[in-house]
Formats: C-alpha cells, sequence, structure tokens
C-alpha cells in the first residue's frame, strides 16, 4: 500500500493528496475524543457508566442519568472540547505563520487583552455593593472585544511595509506584559472577592457552562475551524518565509491578516467562555507536528482534536481529583504545559 | 531578434533613503542563463529581488515578457517566474515532497490542490534533480547540496519560463557547486528555461553565463558574453582588483587570476616578465 492517496473526484474539480499515515492517526485520534468525551461524562459525583451515556446521546436513557448530563455535565463538557480544539487551531496557525514553534496566544498578548476586558468589566459594572450592574451574559462579548482589540493594536504596531513576524512576537510580549500590568492594578483597585473571581475564571475554567453557551460557542468555532483548514493550503507557504511565499503568488500581507484574525476569533470565544487556558495552544500543535508532519492539511485537525482532548482530560482531572472542590481546568493545563514548555526550551538550546 | 525575457526601464530601487540602483536599463534574453556580477553591496541580490517583485521600485519599471509587472497579480507572475532567494529556509519536518509540492501553489485552488498535472509535475522536478529516493526525507537533514536541490526542484515544480536565483551556491562546498550549476545548465539546454542567477564566483559565473551584467555603480557596467566582457579593465573597474584573464584550460571560458600575495612557486624571473 503506498504512502500516499490521491482523491480526485467531479472530473478533477475538487482533488487532494491524503497522507494515509495521518489520515490513520486523525481517525485513532477522532475515537479517542469520542471516548474521552463519553467517559468524561460520566464521571462526577454520580458515576454514569458509559454505555448509558451513549445511550443518552441518542436520546435515550434512564430519567434521573439524562438529566444529570443534560443540564449539567454535557454543556461543560461540549464547552471544553470546543475551547480545547479552538485554541489548539489558533495556536497551530500563530505558529506557523510567525515560524516560531514558541508562538502562542499567550505571547501575542490576545488572551491577556480578553483578560484586562474581563476584570476592566468587572470592575467598571460593579456598584458600591459589590453587585453587577449589568447582567453577567455580557462577560464573553467583552472578552472577546478585548481579544480583538489588542490583536488589532499588536498588528497595527507591527507594521512597517507589512507585518514580519519578528515584529509581531517583540510587540506581542511587550503589550501582554502591558496587559498583565493592567489586570493586576484593576485586581488591586476593586474589592477583594472580585479580584478572586476574576483570578479564577482568568486561570481558566469550564465551570459554570450552560447550553446558551454552548449554542453560541460551538457553530462559531465550527465555522473558524473549517475557515483555518482551508486557509492551511496559505499557511504552508508562509512558512517558508515571506520572500519565497510571494514568488509562489502568495498574497503575504493579506493572507496573514485573515489568518490572524481566524485566530483572533477562535481565541477570544475560548476566553470568553472559559477564561485564560494556557499552554494548549502550545502544546497541541506540537505534538500534532511529532505525529502527522509539518504539513498544515494534516495538522490543523489533528491538533485540534488533541486540544479538544487536553482540555477535557485537565477539567475532568479538575473536577473529580480533589473532590468536592473544583479546581480549574487551567490549573493543569499549565500544569502540564509549562513543564512541557520547559522542555521545549531545553531541547532547542542546542539547536 | 532575441526575444526579452525580463527587461527594466530606468529603474530605480532604495532603502529608505539610500539609492541602490539609480535608472537602470536592462534586457535580459529569453533561454540563456543571465549572471549578474559585481563587487559586495552593488546592488546585484537588491536587483534581483526587485526583478522578482520582492521589492518595490522606487521610480521606473520591470516588464515580463513586455508586461509591466505592477500591472500583473502575484500569481500570474509566479506562473511564469520563479524566484529562490538566498538562504531559504523550510520549517522542522517537512519532508523533499511537501516543500516541492509547495511550488504548485500557483496552479492550484483550495478544491484542486492535486491533480494529474500537479503529480507529474512534481516527479518531474524530483527527477530532474535526483531526488525521487530523498523524497520523504525532511529537508533539514539532507546535505548542503541536495537541501539546495530541494529547493530548486520546488521552483521546477512551479513550472515557470523563468528561474530566478539569489547566490544559490554560496555557502556550498565546491563539489556541490558545481553539482548546482550543472542541473542548472542543463534545465536551461535541455528545457530552454532562462536562468537569471547572482553569482560570486567570477570564474563560475564565466563558465555558466551565456550573458554577464555587471553592476557598478548603481548602472550596469557591462554586459554580453563572458569572452567579450570580461578583461582585466572591467575586473578592475567593477572589482577594485588588478589580475590576469587568461583561458580557462578545460572550458575556454575567461579564467581571472587576481594579483595579491601568496606563495609564488614559478620561476621568478618568468613571473617578473609577465
Amino acid at each position: 500500500m503506498s504512502k500516499y492517496k490521491n482523491v480526485r473526484l467531479f472530473k478533477g474539480k475538487l482533488s487532494f493528496l491524503i497522507d494515509r499515515k495521518a489520515a490513520f492517526i486523525f481517525t485513532i485520534l477522532l475515537l479517542v475524543t469520542f471516548l474521552v468525551f463519553v467517559i468524561s461524562t460520566g464521571i462526577g459525583d454520580m458515576k454514569i457508566n458509559p454505555l448509558t451515556v451513549v445511550k443518552v446521546l441518542f436520546g435515550g436513557g434512564p430519567e434521573m442519568e439524562k438529566l444529570i448530563i443534560t443540564s449539567f455535565r454535557l454543556p461543560r463538557i461540549i464547552v471544553a472540547l470546543m475551547v480545547g480544539i479552538s485554541l489548539a487551531v489558533a495556536g497551530g496557525i500563530l505558529q506557523g505563520m510567525i515560524r516560531n514553534p514558541l508562538a502562542s496566544p499567550d505571547v501575542l498578548g490576545i488572551t491577556g487583552g480578553a483578560a484586562v476586558a474581563v476584570v476592566g468589566f468587572l470592575a467598571f459594572f460593579s456598584d458600591s455593593n459589590n453587585a453587577l450592574t449589568v447582567s453577567i451574559a455580557w462577560l464573553p462579548l467583552a472578552a472577546f472585544l478585548g481579544a480583538g482589540v489588542v490583536a488589532f493594536l499588536v498588528y497595527f504596531l507591527a507594521w512597517k511595509n507589512g507585518v514580519s513576524p519578528i515584529r509581531l512576537v517583540l510587540i506581542g510580549i511587550g503589550i501582554s506584559t502591558l496587559m498583565q500590568a493592567l489586570t493586576t492594578l484593576m485586581m488591586i483597585m476593586g474589592p477583594i472577592y472580585q479580584a478572586s473571581q476574576a483570578n479564577i475564571w482568568i486561570t481558566g475554567t469550564v465551570y459554570g457552562s450552560n447550553w446558551k453557551n454552548v449554542a453560541t460557542l460551538v457553530p462559531w468555532t465550527v465555522i473558524f475551524l473549517i475557515i483555518a483548514i482551508v486557509a492551511a493550503r496559505t499557511i504552508n507557504i508562509q512558512e517558508l518565509g515571506d520572500e519565497v511565499a510571494t514568488g509562489l503568488g502568495g498574497k503575504v500581507q493579506k493572507q496573514r491578516f485573515l489568518l490572524l484574525m481566524i485566530s483572533t476569533a477562535l481565541i477570544g470565544s475560548s476566553v470568553a467562555f472559559a477564561g485564560g487556558i494556557g499552554f494548549v495552544g502550545l502544546m497541541a500543535p506540537h505534538m500534532a507536528r511529532r505525529l502527522v508532519g509539518s504539513s498544515f492539511g494534516a495538522l490543523l485537525p489533528t491538533s485540534a482534536l488533541l486540544g479538544g482532548i487536553l482540555v477535557m482530560v485537565a477539567d475532568l482531572i479538575g473536577r473529580t481529583m480533589f473532590s468536592p472542590l473544583e479546581v480549574p481546568a487551567g490549573v493543569f493545563t499549565a500544569g502540564i504545559g509549562a513543564p512541557y514548555f520547559i522542555y521545549l526550551l531545553f531541547k532547542t538550546r542546542n539547536a | 531578434m532575441k526575444m526579452n525575457a525580463i527587461e527594466t526601464k530606468k529603474l530605480s530601487l532604495s532603502y529608505g533613503e539610500t539609492l541602490i540602483i539609480n535608472e537602470l536599463d536592462l534586457k535580459i534574453p529569453k533561454g540563456e542563463i543571465t549572471v549578474f556580477i559585481g563587487g559586495n553591496g552593488c546592488g546585484k541580490s537588491t536587483l534581483l529581488r526587485s526583478i522578482a517583485r520582492l521589492l518595490k521600485p522606487k521610480s521606473g519599471g520591470v516588464l515580463l515578457e513586455g508586461k509591466a509587472i505592477a500591472k500583473l497579480s502575484t500569481k500570474e507572475i509566479a506562473k511564469k517566474m520563479a524566484i529562490l532567494p538566498q538562504s531559504p529556509s523550510a520549517p522542522e519536518g517537512l519532508t523533499v515532497l511537501q516543500l516541492v509540492k509547495q511550488g504548485r501553489y500557483p496552479h492550484q485552488t483550495w478544491l484542486k490542490q492535486w491533480s494529474e498535472e500537479d503529480e507529474k509535475k512534481v516527479n518531474d522536478a524530483l527527477k530532474a534533480t535526483r531526488l525521487e529516493g530523498l523524497k520523504e526525507r525532511t529537508v533539514d537533514s539532507l546535505s548542503g547540496g541536495q537541501r539546495q536541490r530541494a529547493w530548486i526542484a520546488m521552483t521546477l515544480a512551479q513550472d515557470t519560463d523563468i528561474i530566478l536565483l539569489d547566490e544559490p551556491t554560496t555557502y556550498l562546498d565546491m563539489t556541490h557547486q558545481i553539482e548546482i550549476l550543472d542541473l542548472l545548465f542543463e534545465l536551461n539546454e535541455k528545457k530552454k528555461r532562462t536562468v537569471v542567477m547572482v553569482l560570486h564566483d567570477l570564474n563560475l559565473a564565466c563558465r555558466y553565463a551565456h550573458n554577464i551584467v555587471a553592476i557598478k555603480d548603481k548602472k550596469v557596467f557591462a554586459q554580453g558574453k563572458p569572452e567579450y566582457v570580461i578583461n582585466c579593465s572591467l575586473v578592475k573597474n567593477v572589482f577594485g582588483m588588478d589580475c590576469e584573464v587568461t583561458m580557462d584550460p578545460l572550458f575556454g571560458t575567461p579564467l581571472c587570476i587576481p594579483y595579491g600575495k601568496g606563495r609564488c612557486i614559478l620561476d621568478k624571473a618568468v613571473a617578473m616578465n609577465g
């Protein structure tokens, strides 16, 4: 059996080259994702048999389990999955665009921007009794706007006859630090309990997800995921450097902007619904690259699944290991992510 | 009359306020190997890059097969002209096949990513560069010469009439330099591609180029067949170097030997009589 499969349909109007190994790995990961999803749904204060979970997913199952699963567990796990996918794909895109394996949404200050927006929102819209004057439902929008504003700001500041990867990273780091300072300032100036609330949120958690969140997040994620996969071929040439990419007929600046917007959309929605879950955008694309190589057609989908699995597992550990305490998923992604990051730095110091 | 693949008209190029090339007129003939030579910093790479539309001119223009490149879309240009910049870098883990496939980008759309033509051109490119056996290796695991062949294979897969190369042999040892230049010579000979490159080695330039362009003082100092153009006076003017120009014993093309220090083991009398 050859390594590749040519796929040509509709008299050649649609054609792809599929790497069999990558396709195989993707299929395995898809199964793993489904497994983690089902098992995670089954674990909690009340343990539910995985088979029962599957029955409920298909509309049947006993009433009590159905209630628990659909009211409490499903929304949260779906959000975890979507957030994992979004961050992983955004991270992959940024790494390809910036041509640096250390690039991630955190580095560009985008998650920082969202954090500022959230804390600002909490500080701004509270009255003297420390109660929110506007509905908490506006919080995700604030986070998304924060992410968007910072993305634009970083892009604008990095522009000099076009945007180069190095400038993006340097400006991003600067802005990221500024955002952190602002966040801390606002938390100090505000009341104590808000700081604690903001802190939990910033660490990243899917606690409290509901079906309204899901209804917003799923279509958004799916649409941008599809756009990202279609744009994969532009990331492939951008990875070869601006000059080669231009030589191949790529509109480098336009494509870069588009890719940045896709990333921001995915990061913004993740931060809005799950806070600052870190390191997924760094780890998932890396692991994916190890498994299926550097071509983005295979890399992005694989990365997406790995990200989803990571966040679902992190959330699972968070809500079961220290029961009845709920530890935010962000703690565990950082717990695995930080050592992984250090290991990466260690590995590349000789390169 | 020979057709011109590329023409520049009063082309002026600058980096910020510094003028590098001043109102340069140049005609590059089709189907030949043209080599730019000149001293360090004379602007030959800058000139090549602006021809490849990687750098916008300060004034003047570049014509590609008679049409102004400023008016053509970057994709249209990519179907006619390929450029291999200096020291290109491939991401870690990218295989030779994956790199060469990228060369098909201007001919593809997001729906059509691997047509039969794409497949054929990529295979032909791998064959021409003798990389079929290495196509699953990662680019970063190859030797310098093999890696450069892989990049050239990518430009070949792009299937353009014109190929531009910016110092394709710098950093390669002699064997690999000849390997690459032989490959380019063959491509020109057998497939009639127009090759334009910047080379540092004057003697190799004389051996492989049909047409040599010497850049000095922000303009073309001289242009033509190496055996008509390269002489002591040109070398002195363009490189500021005293030399003897003799005939290469293998190829008959001009061979430039610089004066200077070094172990002279000739008979002293012969050396003094010149």
